[in-house]
């Protein structure tokens, strides 16, 4: 089941004007803004399908860069989030793509700063739900059924390790995980689907662990 | 995870069986889910109530987007009907005001309840509220009603879409009707089954609806599709409670507009490129309000 609570049907509150356009895409922007860890200095958005199409008429773009911000769907500020930005001295730009992609409502968040840069894709599946299906190049197979941890990691052995010990500690139990890494050494994901919400708690002990870069929790 | 229904059919035979309302037993599923309290879950409840509340009666007093393209169309309406001479009868008008007031604050980027969408949050409030100066529901019975209407939705949600972008209008102000008239019957009274009959004969005259807005903006037609959604919605509860059945189950016409929408061309669901948004004078309105060459007259 994608639309586990009623919730996801009666909700979420937001600003207008579209919850998949709008408040979808604000929080595709806050979970990008999530796994980076800190407020971006710049942003390159790629929108595809409808999102490519519309995205002016349903302030995609503002709640995007809302998200950014870290906005809640229902922040009054995602209005003016164009303003925030520029005060914040975050540049960003949008390109509407034509190529096809297999959800219509696609969006490529590409973020960084003088430090670092992160690609993610998210998909906005109807009634302010989303899905994040790329990081970094990795794509992300979650069936959306389970909450999700998310955990990029410097490929060091005792990684997979500890976070599994951190987990088990809170009796939280793995459902689903996959590792994967691009080369040797360098940067690693853990996609972890888990039967119990993870809570605040249990994700600051995940990122004080070592090696950890960026530890964030979805589609619960 | 445990779910306690998948389908109508199944959410109407535990109601049957276990003689619950259907609200009742989407509660149930929700703590068992979530693993929150029915009182944390009844309250997130009542918080959207309130959100809907206040966005009906900030439409009410009149507000505008920023295209122009709407507004003032919910105070037009409340006038019109102050003067007593409406046709079609005042419940039924004033859910479609509400619907109106609703989306003109959602197309104005006010803050709004999303049932099932934002696109279509107008239905399910703005029948509650005109349902409510009939049928005197407590507060909790009006918290109820958007339960029942989430119960439905949850299962078109599974199973087909809330999304006008992957199934067009019928998945959103279709859900969004179909969803309000199930809990219409609720509220009413009714049984059950013939809350499912209702979702049934409204989505059935639902189907087809495509999603074509103009310029992109959720403005034309989506406010007015709301006003009609509402309309359906308390019609076909008043059929469902006279005990008119859908021939059709309520399951297939679920699966019946999942297959529509996965045929409809991409045109047709949420690009603007077809439908009203490909009119002369939708392309003439695109233009005005995003600048660039505007083509032919217009209106």
């Amino acid at each position: 089941m994608k639309f586990k609570s009623v919730f996801d049907i009666i909700g979420p509150v937001m600003i207008g004007p579209s919850s998949s356009h709008t408040a979808g895409a604000a929080r595709i922007g806050r979970v990008a803004r999530d796994l980076f860890g800190r407020q971006p200095k710049w942003a390159k958005v790629h929108l595809y399908g409808s999102f490519a199409e519309t995205y002016k008429g349903h302030s995609t773009d503002v709640a995007i860069i809302g998200g950014l911000l870290d906005y809640d769907t229902f922040d009054e500020r995602i209005k003016t989030s164009f303003e925030e930005a520029e005060k914040l001295g975050m540049k960003f730009e949008f390109i509407p793509e034509v190529g096809n992609v297999d959800h219509p409502n696609t969006a490529r968040i590409v973020i960084g700063d003088e430090r670092t840069e992160m690609s993610m894709m998210g998909i906005s599946i109807g009634g302010g739900k989303i899905e994040i299906t790329e990081l970094n190049g990795f794509p992300l197979r979650l069936s959306g059924n389970h909450p999700a941890i998310l955990v990029v990691h410097e490929d060091r052995s005792g990684c997979i390790a500890n976070v599994s010990n951190c987990l088990y500690k809170y009796d939280i139990n793995i459902g689903h995980m996959e590792v994967s890494r691009k080369e040797k050494g360098h940067m690693a994901l853990m996609v972890i689907e888990v039967d119990q919400n993870v809570d605040k708690e249990v994700m600051e002990e995940l990122r004080e662990l070592p090696n950890i870069t960026q530890v964030t929790r979805i589609a619960d | 995870m445990e779910y306690l229904f998948r389908n109508v059919r199944e959410l109407v035979e535990r109601a049957e069986q276990e003689n619950k309302l259907i609200s009742e037993v989407m509660i149930e599923q929700e703590m068992l889910v979530t693993e929150r309290s029915r009182e944390e879950i009844m309250k997130q409840m009542d918080r959207n109530l309130t959100v809907m509340e206040e966005a009906v009666e900030k439409g009410l007093k009149g507000v505008h987007s920023v295209s122009g393209l709407t507004g003032g169309d919910a105070v037009l309406l409340q006038e019109y009907m102050a003067k007593g001479n409406s046709l079609s009868g005042d419940l039924l008008l004033d859910a479609v005001s509400k619907a109106v007031a609703t989306n003109e604050v959602n197309a104005a980027m006010g803050t709004i309840c999303a049932t099932p969408t934002a696109g279509s949050a107008g239905v399910v409030p703005g029948t509650l509220f005109a349902v409510k100066n009939k049928l005197n529901p407590t507060r909790e019975q009006m918290i109820r009603f958007l339960f029942t209407s989430g119960a439905f939705g949850f299962v078109v949600a599974n199973n087909a879409s809330i999304s006008g972008a992957a199934g067009g209008c019928q998945a959103e102000v279709g859900s969004a009707a179909a969803m309000a008239a199930a809990a219409i019957v609720e509220m009413a009274g009714g049984t059950p089954q013939q809350s499912s009959e209702a979702f049934a004969i409204t989505m059935k005259n639902m189907l087809g609806l495509v999603c074509d807005p103009v310029a992109g903006l959720v403005e034309v037609p989506c406010v007015k599709r709301n006003a009609m959604g509402a309309a359906n919605s308390v019609v076909a509860a008043d059929m469902a409670l006279a005990g008119v059945k859908s021939r059709i189950p309520c399951d297939e016409v679920i699966g019946a507009m999942f297959e529509i929408g996965q045929s409809m061309p991409s045109a047709l669901r949420e690009t603007a490129k077809g439908g009203l948004a490909a009119t002369p004078t939708g392309k003439w309105l695109e233009a005005k309000i995003f600048g660039g060459a505007v083509v032919g007259s217009g209106r």
